[in-house]
């Protein structure tokens, strides 16, 4: 009993040895989005492309949404652009862009030098929609199912490994839970 | 006389009384709306409005600063967020649905007050019973070394007769 006892102080050491080391490894920026699982909210917002008219949820066409924040102040999208570019030819999903509290011009000429990945960039310049489901940066990425229920958020560029890691199990997911409601 | 001469001085006591800590509370004032949030420029309908502000902005915290409060961080994020807080507190919305609004797009984590719910347990009580458990271990230490002594005191009766022995050569 005594010899435990000794013990203690060693033990309740290396507990909060392993506790803090696993800390030094965690992203302390990977947080889990609340808006997972809920409906993306409606919105009323032009596109860089047609300022004149007005865009809602139900523009957003396609069985798997990818809606990717993003702006010309933000240097990670510009890492990001070039596999944005590669992801919109997966016939899977439809890439989205959220032009965030950016400027009209600038966006234009961004997407002109570097190629436009989008079906269409909604044009949120107020940063509505961006508040409405919790944008706090960009690049950010939501993955939204056919049922129109955001199913995940990325924080961070997207790169190859990302994109397997991240995005293509979810895909399948969805995949086959379209199929299983299909039948 | 004598009387009324101590009414006098209390009287005259409370009106100080009064007077500094009216003075004290200006000072207060004064010195929090000196600390108002330097960058923005609102027009609040009333001081109310403006109290309530400052107040929902340090309790909310930024979620891309992380370690800073809405008021103290001026990353643009920060800024989008006191502005959406300002035109709710002027479209009248009360303090419970301002925070329902912030945690419904950006989680408990704008909150500095974690709310009490299963996933906190944990984070609440855990003190608690940490302290608890020092505590009945505390007792329990400290009963053992209380009965060690006792049993010390008791002698068989060969040691007895030893030290009657050595106390009685003396």
């Amino acid at each position: 009993m005594k010899s435990i006892i000794r013990f203690i102080p060693l033990i309740l050491f290396i507990l909060l040895g392993v506790l803090l080391y696993r800390g030094l490894f965690l992203n302390p920026q990977a947080m889990p989005s609340a808006m997972i699982g809920k409906p993306l909210p409606n919105f009323q917002l032009p596109t860089l492309k047609a300022t004149d008219q007005l865009f809602g949820r139900d523009d957003l066409k396609g069985n798997i949404v990818l809606l990717n924040v993003w702006a010309t102040w933000c240097i990670q999208c510009k890492y990001e652009h070039p596999y944005l570019l590669e992801i919109a030819l997966d016939p899977r999903i439809k890439l989205y862009g959220l032009n965030f509290t950016d400027d009209l011009n600038a966006a234009l000429s961004w997407l002109k030098q570097y190629k436009d990945p989008y079906v269409f960039s909604l044009f949120d310049e107020q940063g509505a929609l961006g508040l409405d489901i919790g944008v706090f940066g960009a690049p950010e990425t939501f993955v939204i199912d056919h049922t129109g229920i955001i199913r995940k958020r990325f924080a961070g560029p997207i790169n190859n490994v990302v994109w397997k890691e991240e995005f293509l199990p979810l895909i399948k997911t969805l995949e086959i839970e379209m199929a299983n409601g299909a039948s | 006389m004598k009387q009324a001469l101590i009414y006098r001085d209390s009287v005259k006591l409370q009106q100080l009384i009064r007077v500094v800590m009216s003075s004290l509370l200006l000072g207060i004032f004064w010195l929090s709306s000196a600390n108002a949030s330097p960058v923005d420029t609102f027009q609040f309908k009333d001081e109310a409005t403006q109290m309530r502000f400052q107040i929902l902005s340090k309790e909310l915290r930024c979620p891309k600063c992380q370690n800073q409060n809405l008021a103290d961080s001026n990353s643009k994020i920060a800024v989008d967020l006191r502005k959406s807080l300002y035109n709710l507190l002027q479209e009248g919305k009360s303090d419970q649905e301002i925070i329902d609004f912030m945690v419904y797009r950006y989680g408990d984590f704008v909150l500095y007050r974690p709310p009490l719910k299963e996933q906190t347990y944990i984070l609440w009580f855990g003190p608690l019973i940490i302290l608890f458990g020092f505590i009945i271990g505390a007792i329990f230490v400290l009963r053992k070394r209380n009965q060690v002594k006792a049993n010390e005191l008791d002698l068989s009766v060969q040691e007895q007769a030893n030290l009657d022995d050595i106390l009685n050569k003396k």
